[in-house]
């Protein structure tokens, strides 16, 4: 299963930092989002494109998890030479994780 | 129950101008809120002022000035926005000279200035958060400075009667809590009710994307109307808790899920969101359908203010040249992947030195790289993209020309060759005492 088919996600910059939300459709998924999406797995899955420490935080408030990506966007949205300078996309990339059936 | 209608017209400097008109003409609001500047685009805004004093505000400032006035002024709608960005008093200018275009008088215009902290970074000499290093070390590669201010002095043009409040830097979810803390008289320390409203604030502050944009995902996350995107209003009660909704008939959609996207949108730790007005805390924020594009957000909360503003500093970093060119159908990437290998021995050839350089094709690995999982499918085209950091204009150029030239010297079938040259402006960050930050308001009666 694909991250994608329980949860949507928004990416957003500060400097050389992103951070991407990743949201449960359901309340219910929440708890399998905690238990199989976690900071490493998320480093691993974006090894190569992101050279800082990948920290996470819990919000049950709104059954979301917010992670932090640092040196994630090339040198920062002013001066990286991406395509997508803002990491914009990496919300559509972090989707793509293969997580365990429910 | 007193409640405040609040609409955020415009959500980066070149927004769509047609949203806030609607806003202002059937959005019952009393506020209309402008967001338009981006880190780097005050540093741009300051250059373009030495070169002309008369500039230095954003360039579509006349242009939304023009279409909403004549409504604003109608229902007595107050307008805020940093649209002043690096001469915030040229902006109030230029918004009288509309204002007289369009035959409207009896307009009190406010402009705040005092983010501009050039002159005291160069005195106080901090340090720079992102190197360690002091800011005497940027040397004449320093560009511009400017604080970021928090709602009090926009909450005192409110309370001078101001119509029109004009600013520079001044951090984006300030802009929409100076209306509510002069509205329901929120102290500055009323720290939960700061929080609170810092949430309805960041939840505006990017216009269409808590309204269905930045949202779209057809199949899955489904919006109407994106054409006619509408932008949103916050209609907020004394204790802060805020309905979340747009103009009726309007594009998109405002349900829980484009909310939650957006209140965490570029945040980092959601307990500790630092504004220049309060430490707000998003861990307890409860987001709820209220029906039919309605999402009441209530719940956020606030620790007290920091003792330093951050500034943001801008400093030149050389240039970035960029070519790019198309090649399709079978052997596309083999191709591609040849004019690439061709392009970077030209460069070395020719003695351009580079910082950093970056190589994609676009279609295959520009985004992401090749380490997320995907189909492995040969796509039918690919755009080759060259782009390289330099200290000199001329390096810079000479990478696009590179790319270029491989229409006569480059694999068969290359197409659409692109090229580009732009000035870096990197942005650094410092923190200041507050009590060194001195504002000032400026009020025009027109």
């Amino acid at each position: 299963m694909k991250l994608r088919d329980i949860a949507h996600a928004r990416a957003g910059d500060k400097g050389n930092t992103a951070n991407i939300s990743v949201i449960a459709f359901r309340a219910e998924d929440y708890p399998h989002l905690v238990r199989h999406v976690t900071a490493e797995r998320v480093k691993a899955h974006f090894s190569g494109l992101v050279r800082g420490v990948v920290a996470r935080y819990e919000m049950p408030n709104i059954e979301a998890l917010n992670f932090v990506l640092q040196e994630a966007l090339g040198g920062g949205v002013t001066r990286s030479l991406a395509l997508d300078p803002h990491g914009k996309s990496l919300s559509s990339a972090i989707l793509e994780m293969d997580i365990p059936e429910r | 129950m007193k409640t405040i209608r609040i609409g955020c017209g415009a959500g980066y400097a070149g927004d769509r101008i047609e949203p806030a008109v609607e806003l202002a003409e059937k959005g019952e609001i009393r506020y209309l809120v402008f967001e338009c500047l981006a880190e780097r685009t005050i540093a741009l805004a300051l250059q373009a002022r030495r070169r002309d004093p008369a500039k230095g505000f954003d360039e579509l400032l006349g242009k939304r000035m023009a279409a909403v006035l004549p409504a604003c002024r109608e229902r007595g709608i107050k307008i805020i926005t940093n649209m002043g960005a690096a001469n915030p008093l040229g902006a109030l200018e230029a918004v009288r000279k509309t204002a007289k275009q369009l035959g409207i008088r009896g307009l009190k215009l406010a402009a705040v200035t005092g983010d501009d902290v050039l002159d005291l970074i160069l005195r106080e000499n901090p340090i720079i958060v992102e190197t360690g290093e002091r800011v005497s070390g940027l040397k004449d590669r320093l560009v511009s400075a400017n604080a970021y201010l928090g709602a009090e002095p926009l909450c005192e043009a409110l309370q001078k009667g101001a119509d029109v409040v004009i600013t520079g830097r001044v951090a984006d979810p300030s802009l929409f809590l100076a209306p509510l803390m002069f509205e329901f008289g929120w102290s500055r320390d009323d720290w939960n009710r700061l929080g609170q409203g810092t949430v309805v604030g960041h939840l505006l502050e990017c216009a269409g994307q808590v309204t269905g944009g930045y949202f779209a995902d057809p199949g899955l996350k489904d919006v109407h109307d994106l054409a006619r995107l509408g932008f949103p209003i916050a209609e907020v009660a004394e204790d802060g808790s805020a309905v979340i909704t747009k103009v009726k008939g309007s594009g998109g959609r405002v349900t829980p899920a484009t909310c939650k996207e957006q209140l965490l949108y570029e945040i980092h730790d959601p307990s500790q969101y630092i504004t220049p007005d309060v430490v707000a805390d998003f861990t307890g924020v409860t987001i709820e359908a209220s029906g039919g594009d309605a999402v009441t957000v209530r719940g956020g909360r606030g620790c007290p203010r920091t003792d330093s503003l951050k500034a943001c500093i801008g400093c030149l970093d050389g240039y970035i040249g960029e070519g790019q060119i198309s090649y399709g159908g079978a052997g596309a990437v083999a191709r591609a992947k040849l004019a690439r290998d061709i392009v970077l021995e030209r460069l070395e050839i020719a003695g351009v030195r580079y910082d950093e350089i970056r190589t994609e094709l676009i279609g295959v690995d520009a985004l992401h790289g090749q380490n997320i999982p995907r189909d492995r499918g040969e796509p039918y085209e690919v755009r080759l993209r060259v782009a390289g950091r330099t200290r000199t204009h001329d390096e810079a150029l000479r990478i696009g020309n590179e790319v270029e030239t491989l229409y006569t010297n480059g694999p068969a079938g290359g197409g659409g060759a692109t090229k580009a040259v732009r000035e870096v402006i990197a942005m650094l960050s410092a923190l200041i005492p507050r009590s060194l930050i001195k504002t000032t308001l400026h009020i025009e009666e027109i």
